[in-house]
């Protein structure tokens, strides 16, 4: 797959959510939280030594581990 | 040819069942509407040839995974006679909602019910004819894995087959977009409704995220800010707690000795020096105690516990832990009891008691106050902030060191992922009552514990009454001379020990019964203390009281929450020996120094 995912991007960026293929639990979690597929999501930084991501979905900030992103695939759109 | 479809969440065993099904005739092909491959196979069925389809496992039909939307497209695009729902016969409870939601679609179905072997060993039974009669689906139960019910499930399908008429591909898209409307419709008040700006203003909180979470400077600022907040606590409360103090001795003297003069001495010293000492010498601490709680809950409701996890989380997930198990040892400085129950969020059991493991290490309020009378006693103004500090950071260290140790027997892979509030303020009225609540918490314990503990090591140090009171002959005597091989060689004396053997009930008993042992309260304690021990000595049995165990209500939560004896009285012994072995290093250390 081609596509970029979620941990590739850079503090700063935004993208489109293409796809979410996590396992049931926490694909529940990232839809009450409100990823879907389409929405903006935006990375606003990343903890020192690999820690985790912190992003925005909306008007919602969550903080996610790498390995987590990873199951997010997305569309790049633009660095502002 | 008729068209069958087979439709689970994944790991049901569904391609067990599908290969089962099929005798391995599997082709791989392509379908309508659909970009990914398909197994399917043609197999011969009650008297005709029908063509069976494994769908990509999903677990609802309005998900937005991949594989959910490939069934969706299938189902829009192929006509499908009948759908073969496949679920775990084991995980019902969750799983069913998937055969709900292809009856409310109207698909013609059969619901089988895999693993029928494992239900049964679990002792799982299930109504079949109630729950087919309720579903409106023909249900029956098969082992895809050793091919039991079969037969009877051939049957079954058969018959549903020859009843059932096939999906209208574009009636479904049509009940499969009604649920997407909702979505859509929800886009569209909100658009028309709801005004937001094109970005987000850089409001308060992104310009205190871009300070507090800076890749360089967060870490120390957040544990700078931690040791600001208790010199502060420690520098507000030390003039409280003495004009605390000095009321209760006003007291005794003005008021309760001239009241209990008539009684016999036994009496009024075990009223006296026993539980009005004990009980005065935790009271006069309760002004501290409040002011950490106003301060925590300042902290806990701001939304900075929340960066904490953020910062410190690279750390904790080589720990084998997550950020969410560094704010529950957080929450353990408060007290270890609701920390321990915090992690209940948890959902991963091995991750769950390994942070149980470490959270008794959390120095909380009743061992503060164990810390705070002995630091003032022995040390110097302008060291004790220091040396409670140290406490602090030999806490967290603790807590790492058994993370570090045991990760690999607690190993867990769940997801950590958790919402970062904006910061606010509390309001003064969330800070009284949360300090409130505490407070009234630690009192209710304080009552209930302090006043049996005092007097039991009042009779325990004054029994038999002809020796002198706290001497080799009483039986508190005896016990410390059966523990001394073990506590000299960490510089833990007799009386010392005995009140150890106390704070195993609870830390805030600890101070109570040194009163009690030496018949003294307030600063005439202190002195004693301070000429009684060495900076040594008192650091070591400091030490001793923040590893050794936490309390018997946090050995009792322990229990609770892991359901396992074997679990806590694993904490317990690892925690024993943890405290000793560093009470041992320390102090032999130090006194080979020259200290």
């Amino acid at each position: 797959m081609s596509e970029p995912r979620l941990s590739s991007l850079h503090p700063g960026d935004s993208a489109i959510i293409r796809a979410i293929s996590a396992e049931e639990s926490l694909h529940h979690r990232l839809l009450a939280l409100g990823f879907r597929v389409g929405k903006e999501i935006h990375l606003i930084r990343s903890a020192r030594f690999r820690g985790p991501l912190q992003v925005r979905v909306g008007t919602t900030e969550v903080i996610m581990r790498r390995c987590d992103a990873d199951k997010i695939r997305v569309s790049h759109q633009t660095a502002q | 040819m008729k068209c069958i479809a087979l439709l689970g969440m994944p790991n049901t065993g569904k391609s067990t069942f599908f290969n089962r099904f099929t005798g391995a005739s599997a082709r791989v092909g392509n379908w309508p509407g659909i970009t990914i491959d398909l197994l399917a196979a043609k197999i011969p069925l009650d008297g005709q040839v029908v063509r069976v389809v494994d769908l990509p496992g999903i677990y609802d039909f309005h998900g937005f995974s991949e594989d959910e939307k490939v069934v969706r497209d299938f189902l829009e695009n192929n006509r499908v006679d009948l759908l073969l729902i496949i679920l775990n016969g084991v995980q019902l409870e969750r799983q069913l909602s998937l055969a709900l939601q292809a009856q409310q679609l109207g698909l013609p179905a059969v619901l089988l019910l895999n693993m029928a072997d494992e239900a049964k060993r679990a002792g799982i039974t299930v109504d079949i004819e109630k729950m087919a009669a309720r579903l409106k689906i023909p249900v029956a139960w098969v082992s895809a894995k050793y091919g039991e019910g079969f037969k009877s499930a051939s049957t079954l399908i058969a018959q549903a087959l020859s009843a059932n008429c096939p999906t209208d591909p574009a009636k479904l898209r049509e009940n499969l977009r009604a649920d997407d409307e909702i979505e859509a419709a929800l886009e569209e008040i909100f658009s028309e409704s709801v005004r937001m700006p094109k970005t987000m203003p850089k409001g308060m909180t992104a310009n205190l995220d871009r300070i507090l979470l800076h890749p360089f400077f967060g870490l120390p600022l957040f544990f700078l800010v931690m040791f600001l907040l208790f010199q502060f606590i420690f520098t507000l409360g030390k003039p409280m707690q003495d004009g605390m103090a000095w009321l209760l001795s006003q007291a005794r003297t003005l008021g309760l000795e001239p009241l209990l003069a008539n009684l016999p001495a036994w009496m009024q010293g075990l009223l006296l020096d026993g539980i009005y000492n004990g009980v005065g010498t935790v009271a006069a601490f309760v002004p501290v105690i409040i002011l950490f709680f106003l301060v925590m809950t300042v902290v806990e409701d701001s939304g900075y516990l929340s960066r904490a996890a953020f910062l410190m989380d690279a750390l904790m997930a080589r720990l084998g832990l997550d950020g969410r198990s560094f704010v529950m040892l957080l929450m353990g400085f408060g007290c270890n009891v609701p920390a321990l129950m915090g992690t209940r969020i948890m959902r991963s059991r091995s991750l769950r008691l390994l942070t149980m493991l470490i959270i008794p290490f959390s120095l909380c309020s009743a061992r503060l106050q164990v810390f705070l009378f002995l630091i003032t006693a022995i040390f110097t103004a302008r060291a004790a902030p220091i040396v409670l500090f140290s406490l602090y950071l030999l806490s967290f260290a603790t807590a790492l060191l058994t993370a570090v140790l045991f990760k690999h027997r607690f190993p867990s892979t769940e997801p950590f992922i958790i919402e970062l509030p904006p910061y606010r303020l509390p309001t003064t009225r969330q800070i009284i009552s949360r300090a409130w609540h505490e407070v009234r918490h630690f009192l209710k314990r304080a009552s209930k514990f302090i006043t049996f503990g005092v007097v039991a090591v009042w009779i325990l140090t004054h029994v038999p009454s002809d020796v002198p009171p706290s001497s080799a002959d009483t039986l508190a005597g005896h016990v410390s001379t059966l523990l001394s091989p073990l506590l000299s060689p960490i510089g833990i004396d007799a009386q010392l020990s005995v009140v150890l053997i106390f704070g195993f009930v609870a830390k805030e008993i600890v101070i109570g019964s040194l009163a009690a042992i030496y018949g003294l309260e307030g600063d005439s304690l202190m002195g004693l203390m301070a000429q009684k021990l060495d900076w040594v000595q008192a650091y070591s049995f400091m030490l001793f009281t923040l590893i050794y165990t936490p309390c018997l209500s946090a050995v009792a939560t322990l229990r609770n929450e892991s359901k396992s004896y074997a679990f806590m009285f694993f904490s317990i012994a690892w925690s024993l020996l943890l405290a000793w072995v560093v009470c041992f290093v320390f102090y032999q250390g130090a006194r080979g120094l020259g200290y």
